[in-house]
């Protein structure tokens, strides 16, 4: 084990202190959303040297990076918009932001722009519906999106360095 | 709850000038079975969706059976409409963690989790502050307090899975496995979390623990009704002048909280329908709420539930049709796949409302939903089927008229508008077809 997880190994070894002894399979899930910090995405050799790490069957690690949606075999667009489109974001012009996006980067959801700055998803309920419609970019959320909104963002992420 | 929301309001510092860490002292100066006792005299009830008795859930845990406990925090909020747990935990996070300490020394716990959405980044790093700043202050740790209770507890980010708010889904993603919900029995207080006795309980559950033991279950029960005690927080969006979290005290008046509190419609509109608590709970039509109450005798009387308090509501001229063809959508996508009504139910339901948007409907359709949404109910491991069925009954049910115009004149009886006010409206890209059936 050369890689990525051996880097990350003494963090993992600072969580452990506060769980119970002998479960460390629950690193799991923690674990893959650090290496999927610092890579962008999960790796083969993730997988392999996690399982190794952990002391887990291979299956456990394949099946939990498919489950969650949030992990990614393959990288993303610089920039991951993340559009709600579930029951209260409808309600206040999703699909109207989801077409807006379309139109202005040139993709349809699920896509990423051919320069690798933005990947488009539609996603379910983001617990933000009070003040839809709304999208998570990276980490953050952006609220009350109107066309000038999304225009002025689209615009500053373009020029983050 | 009533305090100014402000850049710092969550911290230590001003969660203790609120009473913070009062009702951890007083509850470690107690017997473990006294403060279950006390929490079960409030008649607290859960506020997750079930509402069922937290102190009940506590007791049920055997302090000399010799076996680790746990108690966890849900705080995987992902019910569609509600976001009042992720508001407590961004403006109040010590509130829940100090309940959650009590619980775990009720439960003479030595490990505690709080499983918060994978989504949730600033929930997260205001509920870590927190951890930490317990830590440093003593309330968490070895010797807590100087009492000699000690406690650990572990925050843990899940990764986008709505069926992990189930509690044995939960479980088994806290075990680092995909999130699988497991049949019942053994009970998770028999056998949960590393096969231990384990209780779950909701962030909001947990945020009224402290108020229960330092004012006494008496005094909490003076607040609501009889048979729901205290205040629930509620979650409003859709179609409302004013939407947001707020607390009211149950047996609030359903009508006055919408057209008063909440301001009634976005612009002036009537209200058709409301989705009590979460897209998991049975809509009601404008006239059913008429003289209902809220709280969870009066919801059930009217037909639906309180739920997880996460209220749509809903103005006239909006297409149900298209509506429930975007719940739909959702319940497919959430499926674990675990359970066969479930893993083909939900996506059979979605390709049937697809196909009537599209204008192909069959008259055949709308009984074919009713029937797929029975198949699920009770034959599933958890409920992710029987409320996707309950959802769109309760549609069908209430607007079985426009499915039927729909079917036969293959459009909406309301143009498709899922909008009362759409704010990009006058985007160049609004008449496209791009993404439009994303």
């Amino acid at each position: 084990m050369t890689g990525l997880v051996q880097r990350l190994i003494p963090e993992f070894e600072v969580w452990k202190r506060r769980y119970p002894a002998g479960f460390d399979g629950s690193l799991s899930i923690p674990a893959l959303r650090r290496i999927q910090e610092e890579r962008g995405y999960i790796a083969d050799e993730d997988i392999t040297d996690l399982t190794a790490y952990l002391g887990v069957p291979r299956t456990q690690i394949d099946e939990v990076v498919a489950f969650y949606t949030q992990f990614t075999r393959v990288p993303l667009g610089k920039h991951h918009l993340q559009v709600c489109h579930n029951v209260s974001c409808s309600l206040r012009g999703a699909e109207g932001l989801v077409k807006h996006l379309c139109g202005r980067l040139g993709i349809k959801p699920g896509e990423t722009t051919a320069d690798g700055q933005f990947t488009l998803t539609t996603v379910e309920c983001l617990a933000s519906c009070g003040t839809a419609p709304m999208m998570m970019v990276g980490d953050a959320f952006f609220e009350n999106l109107t066309p000038a909104s999304v225009d002025a963002l689209l615009t500053e992420l373009q020029e983050t360095p | 709850m009533n305090f100014p929301v402000t850049d710092t309001s969550h911290t230590l510092a001003e969660y203790r000038t609120r009473f913070g860490y009062q009702a951890l002292e007083k509850a470690l100066s107690m017997a473990p079975g006294d403060v279950t006792k006390e929490v079960a005299g409030a008649g607290l009830l859960g506020h997750g969706g079930a509402a069922f008795p937290a102190g009940r859930k506590w007791g049920v845990v055997k302090l000399d059976d010799g076996e680790p406990h746990y108690v966890c925090m849900n705080a995987d909020e992902g019910e569609p409409g509600t976001f009042k747990d992720r508001w407590l935990m961004e403006c109040v996070p010590h509130m829940s963690l100090e309940g959650l300490i009590i619980g775990s020394y009720a439960l003479q716990g030595r490990h505690a989790f709080i499983y918060i959405r994978g989504e949730f980044d600033l929930a997260h790093r205001r509920m870590a502050d927190a951890i930490e700043e317990a830590y440093t202050a003593g309330l968490l740790g070895e010797n807590i307090l100087g009492t000699g209770y000690s406690l650990d507890v572990v925050l843990y980010r899940g990764a986008g899975s709505y069926v992990c708010g189930e509690a044995s889904a939960m479980l088994a993603s806290l075990e680092g496995k995909k999130g699988w919900p497991r049949n019942r029995p053994p009970r998770l207080t028999v056998k949960g979390l590393y096969q231990k006795p384990t209780v779950v309980n909701n962030v909001e559950t947990l945020a009224n623990v402290p108020v229960i033991l330092r004012l006494g279950a008496a005094e909490f029960k003076k607040t609501g009704t009889p048979k729901s005690p205290g205040t629930q927080m509620i979650s409003i969006s859709g179609h409302i002048a004013k939407p947001g979290v707020y607390e009211i005290e149950y047996g609030y008046s359903w009508e006055k909280f919408i057209y008063e509190d909440c301001g009634g419609m976005q612009n002036g509109k009537a209200l058709k329908c409301i989705i009590p608590g979460g897209v998991s709970t049975k809509l009601l039509s404008a006239s059913e709420i008429a003289g209902v109450t809220l709280d969870h005798n009066s919801a059930v009387a009217a037909g639906s539930q309180v739920g997880s308090g996460g209220m749509i509501a809903i103005a006239e001229g909006t297409c149900m049709v298209r509506l429930a063809a975007v719940i739909q959508r959702f319940y497919h996508h959430e499926s674990c796949g675990q359970c066969t009504p479930c893993r083909q139910g939900m996506g059979w339901m979605e390709r049937i409302l697809n196909r009537i948007v599209a204008g192909g409907g069959r008259p055949e359709d709308i009984d074919q939903l009713y029937k797929i949404g029975e198949a699920n109910d009770g034959t599933t491991i958890c409920s992710l089927g029987d409320s996707a069925g309950y959802a769109c009954s309760a549609i069908l049910d209430h607007y079985r008229d426009e499915f039927e115009y729909y079917i036969q004149n293959g459009r909406s009886m309301y143009d498709g508008n899922l909008t009362v006010e759409d704010p990009f409206a006058d985007s160049p890209f609004a008449n496209s077809l791009a993404g439009a059936a994303s």
